[in-house]
């Protein structure tokens, strides 16, 4: 099985019939109800890549979540870095017919068709796929008996999918009996016939389809800690709480919800309270107020909950309150592809709002990242007196990832306030620093107590109709920004230091990115790949990067507008005045392909060697259109 | 010498707070605006609460009489239109050792905050809330408010209100306050009387008090106010001294009879119309949960509750 994800896999032809071949990488859609339990398959496979010595890495998406529906998910396992969702499937399980019909046309020619038999009549002129009929319905019934009807169909493919690719059984077994433990024994039982009879069914039934990851030499460092396994939005939580966040507030938005149910969950544990307010607005109100306390806190949303925030917000930026404001982004406007992803908030995040309202906004690029992004948000937030939007995208909140247990003992920050006694000179605004609030309960020497505000004010806080002080004023919220964006690192820079390409790439896109930069390369095409965590500010010194490349293609989730440009593309060409800067965008509600990407580039720069990889003719409307 | 050595020294910590250490700026209302008798009657109310000085907290939203907190020096502040309630919900649910104190109008609270109103009740979030209610939109030059009676003639209704008012008192029953009253800023004594009691009250306790706009809508309240000819009736409290006539007075822990005050002909009664103290904070259930959260976990500590939560997602 040659997977279109890595097309220089090695090492793949076929061995001799009946013994396993070998291969890095494997893509496979599972694709049926949401009540089928597809997802948790997912889980177990991700977190056996936690804990695997094989290395296998997988990636998953849910693209729908509403109940009762269909629903998908597809994993990717490898034994390189797996960066990318993969474009197409080399293996599709289909559970129904209406599975079928509509994950047919993702599984790449060649690929392998696992069905249901009982459910599943595949079209009997097609002959593009290896098809592999199961009774996957009866099978588990059989196994498993009793009451317990078709429950169980997961667990049989789970255990099917780990004979194929010859998985750590041992491993697997302990999972699923850690996941289902504390339920009724009869549930570990159940589980475990059902493991076993999709185990036992390719050996008796299949004779050619079996494969075995190859072993290769990561080349990464290790950190000595174990891997641990989870989702971007539960990234997000552990982050904010290692950050030291113990207060917050939220309202209920897919995909933002589960970020709130953690911390509801978490927080009292550390002594902290995470509110469920009546709305968007209260809740943000709410957690400027728990900030205002001298407790940096935390609400978020997604983008039309985002929009609903932006007056309170404009009042943090205007008071200078610290402030977390997570928001996953989803297809938009309005209620748009709530499931969907989509990075269409970037101006929101950072234009919107009334009046001139300097913020920050930095954006993820992985689930791991979603745990650092987490922690250095808290950190500008405290050190800038500022709010700061981490924008997420459901590319990332849903996704599970295996990386490094963080070091924990490390990275905890003392949630505590600092209420201690303030000195005589003491304003909460002073002109020539940084904001340090002296939050309630904290004695000030002078007996002049402060007041916060989001009338335009003087060094004490009182309000102020003067020009004089606004200009001032506005220069200092501006100026402390700006002293940020000289402190930030150069962002990550990959592939060649200057040449025809120079990709650019921001939050859930860098993976797709990354692998998209090593097919142009490989293809001869000098290239670059710039993928910015810190949206805004951006770092000094981008324009140095950009002046060494012909083409400047910034990729992202969104719409090319009225004026041809994607949202960073529009801004990047307004800050940098530099015409090379030109966009791909698109706007399926799907993540990058890394073939589009590819394609993406080809149509900006001349390159023949891209144009023959690709397939492409400078005719053709994709090169000239 | 310097500005700092000629500046009033501040009180020692401990002594009593006196009104001279809560004044601050100048008030910008209208002369004879109602609202001068609330601040008045508010700095009584501290004084005689006499808590830390630093542990009190003094916030608004949006309107006239939202410039509350820029009089008053204590911690505090200016928040955005309508959404004081939330804000000071995170300030009191955020530092339990906090007194926090809540002023605004009837626009911010009945009409952009109404939502918040509610939900601030219901939850029973300890602090106090001061509704400063003129029936009319003043900062912004005389529009119809949520308590505009009808026939108001204003710039938004130049023929006379058309909208049915809000009953601020029935509103405020239904939405589970556990601390109601009513109040005329013609009446400091009364005033600062049920802003005490409201403050003593564990739990969301709310008082409105009518407090005449004399530029946009003077002689609102005249009906309340025995100096105009108008009717100043006392609601007369349950004593539970045996007596029969104690046996007519209103029961202030019986939430029926309160929406019976609030049903009374206009100008109706003041005092307070309900109180209950059965009822939980949201911050004694919330600490509750901590408490819980804490047994579960043996009072480990942060960092060791994080690492076994990443043990588990191994």
């Amino acid at each position: 099985m040659v997977s279109p994800n890595s097309p220089e896999t090695p090492g793949s032809a076929a061995s001799a019939s009946g013994s396993p071949r070998a291969i890095q990488d494997v893509v496979i859609r599972l694709a049926g109800n949401s009540q089928d339990g597809i997802q948790s398959v997912g889980g177990f496979l991700a977190r056996l890549a936690g804990r695997s010595d094989q290395d296998i890495m997988t990636y998953m998406t849910i693209p729908s979540t509403i109940s009762g529906g269909p629903s998908i998910f597809q994993v990717r396992m490898g034994t390189g870095d797996v960066l990318s969702a993969g474009d197409r499937a080399d293996m599709l399980v289909a559970f129904y017919q209406h599975s079928y019909d509509a994950h047919i046309g993702s599984l790449r020619p060649g690929g392998v068709l696992v069905y249901d038999s009982d459910q599943v009549t595949p079209a009997a002129d097609d002959n593009r796929f290896t098809n592999v009929a199961v009774p996957i319905t009866t099978a588990t019934v059989e196994a498993v008996g009793g009451t317990s009807k078709d429950k169980g169909k997961n667990i049989f493919i789970l255990g099917l999918i780990a004979r194929v690719f010859d998985l750590d059984v041992a491993k697997l077994s302990a999972l699923i009996k850690e996941r289902f433990g504390g339920k009724d024994e009869s549930i570990v039982r159940n589980s475990m016939l059902a493991f076993d009879a999709g185990y036992a069914w390719p050996q008796n039934n299949l004779r050619d389809l079996f494969y075995r990851f190859e072993a290769v030499d990561r080349q990464r460092a290790s950190s000595g800690r174990p891997q641990v396994t989870l989702d971007g939005n539960t990234a997000i939580a552990y982050g904010l709480i290692a950050a030291g966040v113990r207060h917050g507030a939220g309202y209920p938005i897919t995909p933002w919800s589960s970020i709130m149910e953690t911390l509801r969950v978490e927080f009292p544990k550390y002594g902290g309270i995470f509110v469920q307010c009546e709305d968007e607005i209260a809740s943000i109100s709410t957690a400027i107020g728990f900030s205002y306390t001298g407790q940096l806190a935390i609400t978020g949303s997604s983008g039309p909950g985002l929009s609903l925030k932006m007056e309170a917000l404009g009042w943090a930026t205007m008071a200078e309150i610290p402030l977390i404001v997570v928001n996953v982004q989803r297809g938009g406007p309005s209620t748009g592809m709530p499931t969907n992803v989509e990075q269409s908030d970037l101006m929101q995040a950072i234009y919107g709002s009334h009046g001139d309202t300097p913020r920050v906004v930095i954006a993820p690029k992985n689930v791991e990242d979603c745990f650092y992004v987490a922690i250095e948000a808290c950190r500008i937030a405290r050190e800038y007196s500022t709010p700061v939007i981490i924008l997420t995208d459901m590319g990332l909140s849903s996704r599970i990832e295996a990386f490094d247990e963080p070091d924990l003992p490390k990275l905890m920050v003392d949630p505590k306030a600092d209420l201690s006694e303030r000195g005589t000179d003491f304003k909460p605004y002073p002109l020539d620093k940084i904001t340090r609030h002296a939050p309630p309960g904290a004695r000030i020497a002078s007996g002049k107590y402060p007041t916060v505000t989001g009338l335009e004010h003087d060094e004490l806080g009182h309000p102020t109709g003067s020009p004089k002080l606004h200009t001032q004023m506005t220069a200092k919220r501006r100026d402390k920004i700006k002293k940020l964006a000289a402190s930030l690192p150069a962002p990550e820079f990959n592939g060649d230091s200057s040449g025809e390409v120079l990709l650019v790439t921001w939050g859930s896109s860098w993976g797709p990115g990354l692998e998209a930069l090593g097919r142009i390369r490989k293809v001869g095409v000098k290239a670059g790949h710039l993928h910015l965590r810190h949206i805004h500010p951006l770092p000094n010194g981008l324009e140095d990067s950009f002046k060494r490349f012909h083409k400047i293609v910034v990729a992202e989730l969104n719409d090319e507008g009225l004026y041809g440009y994607g949202q960073l593309a529009m801004m990047l060409r307004a800050r940098y005045a530099n015409p090379s800067i030109v966009s791909v965008t698109k706007t399926d509600g799907l993540t990058f392909k890394v073939s589009e990407l590819v394609a993406g580039v080809a149509k900006h720069i001349e390159s023949t060697e891209l144009d023959a990889a690709l397939g492409v003719s400078r005719k053709s409307a994709l090169a000239t259109s | 010498m310097s500005a700092t050595a000629l500046a009033t020294p501040p009180p020692a910590p401990g002594a009593p707070l006196t009104k001279k250490a809560l004044v601050a700026d100048h008030p910008t209302w209208c002369p004879g605006c109602g609202d001068f008798a609330v601040l008045a009657s508010f700095y009584r109310v501290l004084e005689k609460l006499n808590y830390p000085h630093e542990k009190i907290v003094t916030f608004a939203g949006i309107g006239c009489s939202s410039r509350f907190p820029y009089f008053v020096n204590t911690h505090g502040g200016h928040f955005i239109h309508g959404r004081a309630l939330p804000f000071a919900a995170g300030i009191s649910l955020g530092n339990d050792d906090l007194h926090v104190f809540v002023f605004g109008g009837d626009g911010d609270g009945f009409s952009i905050g109404g939502n918040h109103l509610v939900h601030t009740a219901r939850k029973n979030v300890n602090l106090t809330y001061v509704i400063m209610d003129n029936s009319v939109y003043g900062l912004t030059k005389k529009q119809t408010s949520p308590t505009s009676p009808l026939g108001f003639k204003s710039k938004t209704d130049p023929w006379g209100a058309i909208d049915q008012p809000i009953n601020p008192m029935r509103t405020l029953l239904n939405s589970g306050a556990t601390f109601v009253a009513r109040s005329h800023a013609t009446q400091v004594n009364h005033m600062t009387d049920m802003m005490l009691r409201a403050a003593k009250h564990p739990g969301f306790s709310v008082v409105e008090i009518l407090s005449e706009c004399v530029e946009f809508f003077e002689g609102a309240f005249d009906a309340a106010n025995p100096r105009k000819g108008g009717a100043w009736n006392l609601v007369d409290e349950k004593k539970h001294d045996g007596t029969p006539e104690d046996a007519s007075r209103h029961d202030i822990t019986d939430e029926v009879a309160a929406f019976k005050l609030a049903q009374q002909a206009w100008p109706g009664s003041f005092g307070v119309f309900y109180e209950n103290n059965t009822r939980k904070t949201k911050n004694v259930l919330e600490h509750d949960l901590i408490a819980k959260a804490k047994e579960k976990t043996k009072n480990a500590s942060d960092l060791q509750v994080l690492q076994s939560t990443f043990a588990r997602l191994r």
